[in-house]
């Protein structure tokens, strides 16, 4: 009997190790013959763990299954039955091109891997040029995924025509904003689509090392990279010779150390240097002068590891997907209060209603909606009149929103906006690198200004709108740049909780 | 498991200094490697870092100071990390983070008197669709409640 459980952290934290123990325990007992592989996720959260059994070919899921359900799984008469897991409603609407094997393959089996289309793309690159390669990725309208949406072709354009003895490729997988976990699905779950697509950034740019900057909070994302780039070594996927065409790439897992602002690109490459994680004034662009001074090219985890199926499949077969400027597949992290959290690949344009009450299936709580926090904690907090809002770069800034690396996080209506508004200044403030005055003391300010409100100084909201002016025009980043976004919007839509009567009615 | 300061030896710190030297940036790695050995940045470290790396003993602390993870003092034999961030408060992830606190006696990076469990606050674990989160040690537990909470507690021995 073939059987997959998910090694995913999320399915393990909600006890996929122990349904594994159970079926194992189980089918010694009953002599029943199984052959368990460990998968990433296939992002249905909320039925993880999700065991799959072969039947006939076709995978069947289960779950979200208990060590209680091994028995009746393994019988065939487990009342957890889903039926083929890719008819259900959430895989068959998806378009999934960058996690198109995430819980399916075995994420560290290279002949898995291959077998499902991988490396097909970086041989690709190999008949290549650099500028073929650049060009190939402008083609594709990809833009960065980490959150400011820059497009990736003519990032790596700068580096390729830059000068230099040594360029690198550093991946940012800093992944710290609340409400998304692409970026650690895909590390644990198709770790090679990333190994890849850095080899082909390599590649088209001239550069012949490359760094992932992990953070220490994933440390099953970090096993499994660090596995991933020994078995790609060993195979000759990676090295002086990448797969036998004489090109050199390698590559090496540095782990982060708990700072959210060690995300912010300049940050992140002194901190991978051993310095502060402090933010760095742009010009010089990284792309010019990067890690160690060096051209350096900086991109999130998806944006790379969307590279591979845009060589694969062709720039064309991408660009063909989504919405206005956004091209292709935004992989939409849905989570909070939510009844159905998980991944969700699908073309820029989807609507925001559809994503929290289609396909999310409203809140877990049962209770009506009040916002939803879209692009982490530098995000807006939308109201549920703002749901008819295109989820797509430009689309989502007209209404005041920012897509961010597309998290959502669903909130219902006992939520506290007050509270939610104190928590962006009081992380900024936490989290804030120090280097410039409107982000540090700003947000030590702002948390002061959100108390005398919260004490019924009204004199205060102006106040605080003038200090969110301050912090946005004044920040050096988008730390003390954009906390007033979060902060403001849920002044603006939900302004009772700013208002005496609040404490009048209470 | 955190090793008194009593018994630092300093060989083996020589040898992680030494064996991340030719690395690029081999300041954090050597920091975590040592973190990892010891349970925390032993100050017996702070010299011989300075030295391996040329940088002044100054630089070093404001490294070691500026990164929430590392640690110039032995924590508990369990940490525990309660996720404060949005997604999980969107699921009662204060009320569950400030209960466990009260339950202990305990501040944000506060250590149980037995020194079994020291409680810290992070940001975000990726496990924001089976929220609240925490993580004890390197293991990620999701949909945390309260009578989970005490068993998680109660097992680390706090
Ligand atoms: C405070 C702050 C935190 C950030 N955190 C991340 C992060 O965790 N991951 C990420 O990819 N980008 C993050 N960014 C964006 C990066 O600075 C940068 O734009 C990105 O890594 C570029 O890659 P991309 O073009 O592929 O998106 C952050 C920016 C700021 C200001
Ligand atoms: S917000 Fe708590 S795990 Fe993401």
């Amino acid at each position: 009997m073939k059987i997959t459980v998910p090694m995913d952290s999320a399915a393990k934290a909600v006890g996929a190790d122990e349904v594994v123990e159970a079926l194992l325990a189980v089918a010694k007992d009953k002599g029943i013959e199984i052959d368990i592989t460990r998968t990433g996720t296939r992002g249905m959260i909320w039925l993880e763990p999700l065991v799959e059994v072969e039947i006939d070919g076709v995978r069947h899921g289960f779950g979200p299954a208990t060590p209680a359900d091994a028995a009746a799984i393994l019988d065939g008469s487990s009342d957890k039955a889903l039926g083929p897991v890719e008819a259900l409603d959430w895989m068959k609407r998806q378009t999934r091109l960058t996690f198109a094997r995430v819980g399916i393959i075995d994420p560290l089996s290279l002949d898995d891997y291959q077998a499902h289309g991988g490396l097909a793309g970086l041989k690709r690159a190999l008949s290549l040029t650099g500028q073929e390669i650049t060009d190939e990725v402008k083609a594709s309208g990809l833009r960065g995924r980490g959150g400011a949406g820059f497009p990736t072709g003519i990032k790596w354009q700068t580096v390729h025509d830059a000068d230099a003895p040594q360029k690198y490729i550093v991946c940012n997988a800093d992944e710290g904003d609340s409400g998304t976990f692409a970026d650690r699905m895909i590390m644990e779950g198709d770790p090679f689509t990333l190994i890849e697509g850095m080899a082909i950034a390599g590649l088209g740019v001239g550069a012949t090392k490359g760094y992932v900057y992990l953070r220490s909070e994933y440390p099953d994302a970090i096993n499994v990279m660090r596995k991933a780039v020994d078995i790609a070594r060993k195979a000759g996927v990676l090295g002086a010779d990448v797969l036998g065409a004489g090109r050199a790439f390698d590559m090496e897992i540095r782990m982060g150390a708990g700072a959210y602002v060690c995300g912010e690109e300049t940050s992140l490459l002194n901190s991978l240097e051993g310095k502060r994680g402090v933010v760095r004034a742009k010009p010089p662009l990284p792309a010019l002068e990067g890690f160690l001074g060096r051209p350096t090219v900086v991109n999130n985890v998806i944006s790379l590891a969307t590279v591979p199926v845009i060589f694969e499949k062709g720039a064309q077969h991408y660009a063909d997907f989504g919405l206005g400027r956004s091209r292709g597949t935004v992989t939409l992290q849905i989570a909070g209060n939510v009844a159905r959290g998980g991944l969700f690949e699908t073309a820029f344009g989807i609507g925001l209603d559809e994503v929290v009450n289609d396909l999310g299936g409203g809140t877990l709580s049962g209770r009506p909606v009040k916002a939803v926090q879209i692009g982490g904690p530098l995000g807006s907090y939308l109201p549920v009149s703002k749901f008819d809002a295109k989820l797509g770069y430009e689309e989502l800034d007209s209404q005041g929103g920012l897509l961010g690396h597309a998290g959502l996080v669903v909130f219902d209506d006992t939520t506290d906006m007050l509270g939610m508004a104190r928590f962006a200044m009081e992380f900024c403030a936490v989290e804030s690198c120090g280097k410039c005055t409107p982000c540090r003391i700003g947000a030590v300010r702002g948390v002061e200004t959100i108390d005398r409100i919260a004490q019924g100084d009204m004199e205060a909201l102006p106040l605080l709108a003038d200090l969110c002016e301050t912090m946005k025009d004044g920040s050096l980043c988008a730390l003390g740049g954009f906390t007033p976004l979060p902060v403001m919007s849920a002044v603006t839509h939900f302004p009772d909780a700013f208002s005496q009567t609040k404490e009048a009615a209470e | 498991m955190p090793t008194p300061e009593a018994t630092i030896d300093s060989a083996q710190i020589g040898r992680i200094i030494s064996s991340h030297t030719d690395l690029e940036g081999p300041l954090l790695p050597i920091l975590h490697a040592l973190q990892d050995a010891f349970g925390f940045v032993p100050s017996q470290a702070h010299a011989p870092i300075a030295e391996a790396l040329n940088i002044t003993r100054a630089e070093l602390h404001g490294v070691i100071s500026f990164y929430h993870d590392f640690q110039t003092a032995p924590q508990g034999r369990h940490v525990l990390k309660i996720c404060r961030a949005e997604a999980c408060q969107s699921v009662g992830g204060k009320a569950l983070a400030e209960k466990t606190l009260a339950k202990l006696g305990l501040d944000w990076h506060g250590t149980t008197p037995n020194g079994a469990v020291t409680i810290e606050p992070v940001y975000c674990l990726g496990l924001c669709a089976c929220a609240p989160a925490v993580m004890i040690g390197d293991k990620v537990i999701g949909r945390v409640d309260d009578t989970r909470m005490d068993s998680i507690i109660s097992e680390a021995g706090a």
